[in-house]
Formats: C-alpha cells, structure tokens, sequence
C-alpha cells in the first residue's frame, strides 16, 4: 500500500507551481480579473504547453496516453487554486470524462468545453462554468441523462469569482444531441470532486499567506503569530485542511479504480471541502486583521474563488443529499434525483 | 497512490476476519466485567497466540513475536473495527508502558513485567498528572528522596485511570529539586500494594469513577524500579506520550462507531419516521460521514510515511485534536436524532451509551494533552510559528 503522490506527480505539482507563481503575480491576476483578454490567453498558452488538456484523453484522441487518471488532473486543479489561476481546464476535464469520443476536439483547442449539471429545458436557464468562446455545452437532459449539444449562446454573469467565465443559458427546442449517456452519476461526482480540488488549493494558499503574515506582522512588540490567539487560528485551519487534502486524493483514486464507494466519496469530498474552504476564507482574512480586508493584498480573490467554488456544481447540501440517495439512505426518491440545486 | 493490498496483504485480511469470526463465541462481552475476568484473560491469550495481540513483541516476552509489518497491524485493526468483536486489552500498560520498556528497560525489567503485563495479569496505572501539573506536566512536584537502596515518595497524582484495579504504577517523580524542572524527573514503577499509598475514587461527570487520586504518603520503593537512569524521567515519559496520541484517535474505531450511528438512524423511528428520513439529521449524519473519510483517509497517508520511516508532518499532528473532536460529534448526533429520549440515562436506555461517549470524549479531548495544547503543537511544529515567549521572571 503506497498512499502518497507518485514522484511524477510531485514533479508536475512543482513545475505547474512554478509556472502559476511567475506567470500570474498579483498584479496580472488583477488584470485577469478586470477582463484583460490577453493576459487570460497568455496564461491558458502557458498551461496548454504542459500538455494539460490531454492529460486525460487517450492517445487516439490526440492525448498524451500516458495512463493518466483523475488523481493527476486533481493535482493540477489544486495547482491552479493555489494560483486562483483563469484556466479552461475545469470544463475541458469534466467533458473529456463525460464524452471522451469527442476528447480529441478539446484536446487540440478546435473545442472549447461549457459545463453546467442543473437539468435544462427551453423553459429553465442554468448556470455555466466555461469560457466566453464555448463550442460546446455539457447538461443534464431530464434528470437522468448526460447530454452534450452546440453551444447555445449565453449571458455573461457577473459573479463575485472574477478569475473565471460563467453564463447563464438555456437550451433551443431544436437543440440535437452530439452525445447522449445514460448515467450522469459518475460525471456529476467527477465535477464535483475538480471542484472541492480547486477549493483544496485555494484554501492551502490562504492558509500559506495567514502563516506567512502570522509570522512577520508585529504588534506589543510581538510577531502576532506567537499570540495563542493568533496561533490557534492557523492550527485550526491546518487540522481541518489537512485530513481534506487526503480526502480529494483518496476520492480521485477511487474514481481511477471503480471502487464501489467512489461516487459517495467524490460528492462528500465536494461538500466537505466547501466547508473547510470556507472556514479558511474567513479565518485567514482574519488572521490578516485589516489588511486582509483591502483590495491591496488581493486575498479577496481566493476568497471569492472558494466562495463559487461552495455553489458551483451543487451546494454541500446537494452533494450531501447525492451521497445519501447513493447509499440508500433516502427513502422516497427527491424530485431531482442529482440534486444539483 | 496504490491502495489495493496485493494478493498477499488481502489473503492476511481474509484469514483475520475469518479468525475472529470463527472464534467470536469464545470473546468476552460487556458483560464479563472485572479486568481480570477469566474470559477476558482467556481470549487475551487467544488473541496473543494467533498474532492478533502483542505482534511484534518478541516471543522470549511473551508476545507473539512476528516481524514488525505496520500493514498487517492496521489489517488486523480493521478487521476488529469492521466485525465489532472485542479487541485486545489495550491499557496504559500494554499501550504506553510496554513500548517504553522495549525501548529503555533493562533485560531483568523486561522479563518481570512485559509477559504478564501483555496477558492482562498485571494491570498498570500512569502516574502523570498532578493538581498543579496538568498541561505543564514538567511542573510536577512528587517528591522521591534517596534513601540508600530505596526512594522515600511524598506527593500526590490525580487522573489515575484504573489505579483501584492496578497491580503495578509507573510513575514520574522529582528527585533532583535543585536541577531544572526537565532534568529533575524520574520514571520510577513499583506495586500499588506498598504502604503508604491511598486511592480515592474521582467520581466524574459520567456518574463513574474512571478516573483516582492517588496520594503517597512515606512510600518506600526500591531503586530498582526506575526505568532508564535517574534524572531521565522526562525523556522516557515522553517515549510513551507519543504513543498515547496516537492512540487517542484511531480513525477504525471512529470508523466504527459512525457505522453504529447510521445503523441506528435507519432503525429508529419518531413519529412513525425511521430518524434517518428527516433532511436534517441526514444531512448532519452526511457531514460527519465526510470527516470520518477524511480521517481515513488521513491514517492511510500517515501509515505510509511511518511504512517509510518518514515523519508524517501536519497530517499526523493532527489526529489527536480532529480524531478525538469528531468522535464527540458523532455521539452529540446520536443525541440530538434521538430527541427527548437521548437524554435517558438509566441502565438499558439506548441513549446511555452514547451519552456516556459524548462526556468521556470530552474527557479525551482534555486529556492526553489538551485540544489547546495541540493548537500549539500544530501551529509551533507543523507550521513553524513561534512559541510563545516566557514570562518575564518575577
């Protein structure tokens, strides 16, 4: 039993780390988020050179057919949380997963992945996490089918994550199928748990910068992390985050090899990470005083990230009630069974 | 990341649970009471000959003598958590002394102590905490003068668990005032049965008394029982406490005890409603199912490094404070979803039991080094912040 990243894995976390930390300084990450189209181009460039669109496609499909599973790509989006980085990689992953017959598309950047897992209608909008030149749109038809279709066109929204794109769509009457799959089950998991990886990093870069703060602001002529006070807010943010971290890989593995609990996991990890990243948002701004607070440090960006993060793709209400209708918990069937609400 | 056993690994598992399962009838119930009950000592025995107890304590001590394998150790604590049948003795003498005494008694110790020790013969109690020494353990005041071939002790502890039933204590005294207080501590045992030492019963907040005051008055006890060298005490106390964390935390047995909440929610009603069936409480039950893989998953992760000999960080200081939380909380929802009858406490009330685990897990989160003590372990350890400066001397 080896329950630990592979050196490979390490070695992409570090590279990627690398990268995120050069290529988007505070400053750009600014500029992303006031709607600077080029530093968001240069940026998803960057990323599209270490191969990252195929990490999870087949050779056939034009992917590095490197035998790369989830707990890979989970380890890039914890990546580029930590770097509350603009990346279409989040929809492009879950896409690939959901209808890898049309994995070889996105992986050579001719298609670009929209992804939402409310049930839409020609009378219901839902919400869309994906970039502003979406192809394609990956949906809920009915409740119980993964549909994927053109991309119909949607209303930018403007939500408090300005690192990346969300739409609000609907679905034309004429809409045809490119691909239709029965069981969304496991695509709705696989979202959920890029997801709660995303948060994971995030969370561990307000942690990293509350510790880095703790320990170099003085106040009574003190560094202010030698206060219990202080002190404890950083032990409970790192003795919730820490059992996270292992609860995102464990889940990621899981998916990988089919175990049967996999689907239970993936959902509780979503929901589970929703609740420590919130907790960290708030306590490591905190633990900035008023500096956390102002537009200077930034650290309002991870907090908003976790902040969509929490909603999208199911609240951890949602994800808990999934993981409860999974094990037979649930007597009588919900109105909607993924209960993406 | 490879978490499938192999063929190996998985043919143990199998032949662990069907061993335990096989011989089920013979294991003792809550009802065999009495430390030293002869079923209890019978299936202790049991247990030990088949390596399911004692592993890799050497034979010659009356273990079972196999090669250290931190694999099968966690196997075989899986299998008892996933069947429920009662696992092997597990107090402060097998758990915290034994290891202590592997690792710095002499042979003459080892070959009085460890054997009847690991088979429940000789019960132990840790004489650690004083009134006025809790978290500043270092603090303590116990005093043991020389006294040719004896130590004369004078003092008082306090939180002895299981004092009244002990054959044997082991015990940090001072015997060097004038050293500084880490240096001035020694780790000394001798029987309970020596005169001069009273036992008082603290009755606690569970109705029982799980816990005594233990008060030395002119105790002579020969020199022959300190474990390691004389000053040396703080050193080999703390050989054990390491253990003792770890201990306070097992994610099987939260495992274990979450799988007994959510049986109970899918079979009690109110209302004509099985509990589970109300939203609430199922989401409640649903958050804590997440900590409890989470956690688990934690225990995977720290087994690897210690599979490797590597320190686990962050991901093992952890456990004491989240372990020992969560297992409060899963008692506070068996509560809460049993509604007014979760506050009956008679004998043979349902809600008994896991009232009596929501106050003893309060005690636990205290004990063995407060909840606030671990903040400071994580934070000065595990995140490298620093301590907190030393009052200015008066």
């Amino acid at each position: 039993m080896e329950f630990a990243l592979t050196s490979e894995q390490l070695m992409l976390q570090e590279s990627l780390k690398g990268f995120l930390s050069g290529a988007l300084p505070l400053d750009t990450l600014k500029a992303v988020a006031a709607g600077d189209a080029a530093q968001r181009e240069r940026i998803e460039q960057g990323l599209a050179e270490f191969g990252l669109t195929g990490l999870l496609a087949p050779e056939s499909a034009g992917g590095l057919g490197l035998g790369l599973g989830l707990l890979d790509a989970v380890v890039v989006q914890d990546q580029l949380g930590y770097a509350a980085a603009p990346s279409n990689f989040t929809s492009t992953a879950i896409m690939t997963a959901a209808a890898p017959t049309l994995a070889a598309d996105f992986v050579s950047g001719n298609a670009r992945a929209a992804v939402t897992l409310q049930g839409l209608s020609t009378s219901s909008d839902a919400f869309v996490l994906g970039p502003a030149d979406a192809t394609h749109l990956l949906y809920v038809h009915g409740a119980t089918t993964l549909r994927v279709t053109a991309w119909p066109g949607g209303e930018a929204l403007n939500t408090i994550d300005r690192t990346r794109t969300v739409f609000k769509t609907s679905i034309r009457g004429d809409a045809k199928p490119i691909v239709s799959n029965g069981n969304p089950a496991r695509v709705v998991a696989i979202a959920r748990l890029f997801v709660a990886a995303d948060t994971l990093g995030a969370a561990q870069a307000m942690l990293d910068k509350a510790v880095a703060y703790a320990a170099e602001r003085k106040q009574f002529g003190r560094v202010i992390g030698s206060f219990q006070a202080v002190k404890h807010l950083c032990a409970e943010m790192a003795a919730k985050l820490e059992p996270s971290r292992a609860l995102v890989w464990q889940a990621a593995y899981a998916l990988d090899t089919n175990d049967p609990e996999a689907l239970v996991m993936a959902n509780l990890a979503k929901a589970h990470l929703s609740e420590v990243g919130t907790f960290i948002a708030r306590t490591a701004t905190e633990v900035h005083g008023g500096m956390g607070f102002t537009d200077l440090v930034g650290l309002h960006y991870w907090y908003k990230r976790i902040g969509l993060n929490r909603a999208l793709f199911g609240s951890p209400e949602a994800a808990r009630e999934t993981a409860a209708h999974l094990q037979g918990f649930v007597s009588h069937d919900a109105p909607s069974k993924w209960h993406a609400h | 990341m490879k978490l499938d056993l192999g063929p190996d690994y998985a043919a143990f598992r199998d032949e662990v649970i069907g061993l335990l399962t096989q011989n089920a009838h013979i294991a003792p119930g809550p009802k065999d009471a009495g430390m030293k009950h002869p079923k209890r000592l019978a299936w202790q025995k049991f247990l030990i000959e088949n390596g399911l107890a004692a592993r890799t304590i050497p034979k010659a001590y009356g273990g079972y003598g196999a090669e250290p394998d931190l694999m099968k150790a966690r196997l075989i604590a899986e299998a008892f958590a996933t069947t429920g049948i009662t696992r092997p003795l597990a107090g402060q003498g097998i758990s915290m002394f034994v290891p202590t005494l592997l690792q710095l008694g002499t042979e003459a110790q080892k070959q009085a102590y460890i054997r009847p020790t690991l088979h429940g013969e000789m019960v132990w109690c840790q004489g650690y905490s004083e009134p006025e020494a809790g978290s500043d353990l270092a603090a303590l005041r116990t005093r043991a003068e020389e006294d040719g071939d004896d130590y004369i002790i004078n003092g008082q502890k306090i939180w002895t668990s299981t004092a009244k039933q002990a054959d044997m204590m082991f015990c940090l005294v001072r015997t060097h005032p004038q050293a500084p207080k880490h240096e001035g501590i020694t780790y000394i045992t001798f029987p309970m049965s020596t005169p001069g030492i009273d036992v008082r019963p603290l009755v606690d907040m569970t109705g029982a008394a799980n816990f005594n005051e233990v008060f030395f008055t002119n105790v002579r006890v020969p020199k022959s029982g300190v474990i390691g060298q004389p000053g040396q005490g703080w050193m080999v106390a703390n050989a054990t406490l390491t253990h003792e964390r770890g201990m306070l935390g097992d994610s099987n047995a939260t495992k274990a005890r979450f799988l007994e909440l959510a049986a109970m929610m899918q079979r009690e009603t109110a209302h004509g409603q099985r509990l589970i069936d109300s939203p609430i409480l199922r989401d409640r039950l649903m958050k804590l199912q997440a900590e409890v893989y989470a956690m688990q998953a934690n225990g995977l992760r720290v087994t690897t490094h210690a599979l490797k000999g590597e320190s686990a960080g962050l991901a093992g200081l952890v456990i004491k404070l989240m372990g020992c939380e969560l297992n409060h909380q899963i008692a506070g929802l068996a509560i809460d979803a049993l509604g007014e009858d979760g506050v009956l406490y008679g004998e043979g009330d349902l809600a008994r039991e896991w009232q009596w685990r929501s106050m003893y897990d309060l005690g636990l989160i205290i004990g063995g080094g407060t909840a606030q003590i671990q903040k400071n372990i994580i934070s000065e350890r595990g995140l490298g912040l620093p301590r907190e400066p030393k009052p200015a001397k008066a």
